[in-house]
């Protein structure tokens, strides 16, 4: 069964479509890349399937897991496995990293019907998975994001997907505001992720992060419609010709 | 707010208000309306001194001079103090109970439901370490650990018996703090107060347990006046809580109480209130309007009064407890969280008069707006001429759930000596969209994602009660309390 699939999406923000009939299909293992200019609906596109309402579904159809994610509320797709790393990282004030952590670890295994993690047990997966993503401990104290840079913020998104331990992780540019080291250790960290049961969505401008972590597949986004598939070259194809050519025909 | 949002956001501000229940159980009410025959009646019914009749009679006949305060913004329709009945007891078996064996069991059951342990051996169980004096309408129910307190020497229970058995220390305190020519309202608990609790602790002793007042409202058009007078001599250091339930009652009801602390040279009291009042429903019908002067005087050098409250129930809330800085190097705190849903109104904040030197004030008020929901913070800080070297700081931040309710902030400053250093400073939040869904990618509801955001924001405060406090305070807000990790 694959472990996403969407057929047909059309999606509007603010009563202007966006997703003009998206179709993709991940399976359990596979990492697929997007690849797109800005404002061809990439983020829309991660956003709809992880259950903002700002975001419309208008038309079409998606599974996770074999399930119609219209049935599942926003906090029950985060349960059910699936995983956004935001283009734009969400402060939160007063709310330490560490217990934001755990509530969250917690809402998942109790949707999921498994054992509540209490402090101890915990701290040990926090200091396992530490070891993935290599985020300072002061970083874990702290409000949720709050005064990060741009870069830990990243990393955060990163140590939160190993906490959490997805089915699928979508990765919206999370190598954007990454530093060459920050851009290694986080593609280290996904990549130290992969399994055969976990599926990946990597959304990205850059064919460098593609380096690190290797697609089965790269998808290109234009106007809302993935107007070209291919390999992994088909990223090293667009870095040396840019979106120019779908860009024209379009008329944009 | 998206629908999905809206709803859960309503679910949480709409929780209903478990305590809202009657309790069936005769009493012994004065018949309604105000006037000098009613005063002394109830003095009567108490077996009052002549002193402290005419302390009443002179507070209601200023009273008469005085118009209700405008200047608070909330609103209302005008209470008909002819229309309410002043003196409400339960008839017990026997008229003041010795010992909770003689406590009417319907009360002990009432007591049971709210969750506040009368019987000691619950309390002794290990269940808490709280002296807890239970106040029924009008009158003080039950008090427990009596005798424990009373081996180290302190005073702690009702207001009524304490008139009977040490009224030279009723005496000597009442109304300097609070004069009964304060306020409007205070002047017409000076008036008509029926009981509430008394404490004193004598110098040099640290209260080695939590002492607790729990305030109820049963009988119906009834108001309830109580007064508390809690006085810590030299070096003594005392910490007491007070929380308070009303049943759901379709008019409002009136809620004045008069609050008067006094520190003495060295002494410490934290005062912490979990204030829970019937709020009204959500189209504003019925609720408690709460008017309570609350104020502190640290009379003695070196002496700290410290101010905490969680404020979540009551239709209309219009209370500021103040603090008096008059000892030299003497500290006053106020640390406040004020949460206002629906149609309630809060117009709270607190003042601090620096008159000592080397007096410090700290403010920290958190307001959390609902709803359609009005919550102001009025804040005075006044420096006087003698107050060399006086410091304060206060924060207010203001909260918004939705796009309905209302936070104002009304700081006031006046500064008569050029030493002082006055800090203010204010934010407002809004629970953001973006935030929620961003917990809600994490794996968390909105109900949780909201009460956590609430809670992260309240956190200064909520550090600041006692854990049984903490406790309660936390379920009221329907959220778990933020801890760090381990
Ligand atoms: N909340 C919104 N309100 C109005 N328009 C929006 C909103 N969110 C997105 N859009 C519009 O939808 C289009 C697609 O935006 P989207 O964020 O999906 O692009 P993207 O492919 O992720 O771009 P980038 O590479 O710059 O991140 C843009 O034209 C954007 O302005
Ligand atoms: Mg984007």
């Amino acid at each position: 069964m694959a472990l996403l699939e969407i057929k047909d999406l059309h999606a509007s923000v603010a009563d202007k479509p966006i997703l003009k009939g998206i179709n993709l299909t991940i399976k359990p293992g596979e990492v697929h890349a997007i690849m797109g200019p800005n404002g061809s609906g990439k983020s829309t596109l991660s956003n709809v399937l992880a259950g903002n309402e700002a975001y419309v579904k208008t038309a079409g159809q998606v599974l996770f897991d074999g399930q119609d994610i219209d049935d599942l509320a926003a906090h029950e797709r985060a349960c059910a496995g699936m995983f956004l790393a935001f283009q734009y990282p969400v402060e939160i004030a007063g709310i330490s990293n560490m217990y934001f952590l755990k509530a969250a670890v917690n809402a998942v295994r109790k949707y999921q019907g498994k054992d509540q993690l209490d402090a101890m047990d915990f701290l040990d997966m926090v200091e396992d998975k530490k070891k993935i993503v290599k985020i300072r401990d002061d970083l874990l104290e702290r409000a949720v994001n709050s005064g990060f840079s741009g870069g830990e913020k990243k990393r955060n998104e990163i140590f939160q997907m190993a906490m959490l331990e997805p089915k699928l992780g979508i990765l919206d540019e999370t190598d954007s505001g990454l530093d060459i080291d920050a851009l290694r250790i986080v593609a280290d960290g996904v990549n130290a992720l992969r399994s055969p049961d976990r599926g990946f969505l990597v959304i990205t401008h850059y064919q460098r992060l593609l380096d690190y972590i290797v697609p089965d597949h790269v998808h290109v986004l234009v106007h809302g419609q993935i107007v070209k598939s291919g390999g992994k070259e088909l990223a090293l194809e667009l870095e040396d010709e840019g979106y120019a050519s779908w860009v024209d025909e379009k008329g944009a | 707010m998206k629908i999905e949002d809206e709803k859960s956001f309503d679910e949480l501000t709409d929780k209903e208000y478990k305590y809202g229940f009657v309790t069936d159980i005769e009493s012994d009410s004065l018949p309604p309306g105000l006037n000098e025959d009613i005063v002394r009646a109830i003095s009567k019914r108490k077996n009052e001194p002549e002193w402290l009749t005419e302390f009443r009679l002179k507070a209601y006949r200023h009273w008469l001079t005085l118009e209700e305060p405008k200047w608070a913004k909330v609103e209302f329709p005008p209470v008909d103090y002819q229309a309410l009945s002043y003196y409400s007891a339960p008839k017990q078996k026997i008229d003041a109970p010795k010992s909770l064996d003689d406590v009417d069991p319907e009360l002990l059951a009432t007591y049971e439901k709210l969750g506040i342990p009368l019987g000691e051996q619950e309390v002794l169980a290990g269940v808490a370490n709280v002296a807890v004096d239970a106040v029924f309408d009008s009158v003080s129910v039950a008090t427990t650990f009596k005798k424990n307190l009373e081996e180290l020497g302190i005073i702690f229970g009702s207001f009524s018996e304490a008139v009977k058995d040490h009224p030279e220390l009723v005496k000597k305190y009442l109304g300097t703090v609070v004069p009964y020519k304060d306020n409007y309202y205070a002047t017409l608990n000076s008036a008509v107060f029926s009981d509430g609790s008394f404490c004193y602790i004598p110098k040099g002793v640290k209260c080695p347990m939590e002492l607790s007042t729990y305030f109820r409202i049963n009988a119906a058009n009834t108001g309830q006046f109580e007064r508390t007078l809690l006085i810590a001599d030299d070096d003594a250091k005392v910490s007491y809580l007070e929380g308070c339930t009303a049943p759901q009652r379709d008019e409002n009801q009136l809620h004045a109480a008069v609050v008067e602390l006094v520190a003495h040279e060295n002494a410490q009291i934290k005062y912490s209130t979990v204030q829970n009042w019937y709020p009204g429903d959500k189209d504003g019908k019925g609720g408690i309007y709460n008017f309570v002067t609350k104020r502190g005087h640290c009379r003695g050098n070196n002496s700290k009064i410290s101010w905490t409250q969680v404020e979540t129930g009551s239709a209309i809330t219009w209370k500021y407890p103040s603090c008096i800085l008059k000892g030299d190097n003497s500290v006053g705190e106020f640390y406040s969280v004020a949460v206002t849903n629906n149609l309630q109104q809060a117009d709270t904040g607190t003042k601090m008069i620096h008159i000592g030197k080397n007096t410090k004030s700290t403010i920290i008020s958190k307001g959390i707006s609902a709803g359609k929901a009005q919550n102001s913070y009025r804040g005075m800080v006044k420096v006087v001429e003698t107050a060399e070297n006086a410091r304060n700081f206060s924060q207010c931040d203001s909260m918004l759930i939705g796009d309905q309710c209302g936070a104002h902030t009304f700081p006031y400053i006046d500064v008569s000596n050029p030493t002082a250093q006055v800090e203010h400073e204010a934010t407002t939040t809004k629970i953001g969209e973006d935030q929620i869904f961003y917990c809600n990618q994490r794996g968390l509801d909105t109900e949780e994602a909201v009460t956590m955001i609430v809670n992260g924001f309240c956190k200064e405060v909520f550090r600041e009660l006692p854990m049984e406090f903490a406790v309660e305070a936390q379920k009221l807000l329907g959220i778990s309390l933020e801890g760090s990790v381990g």
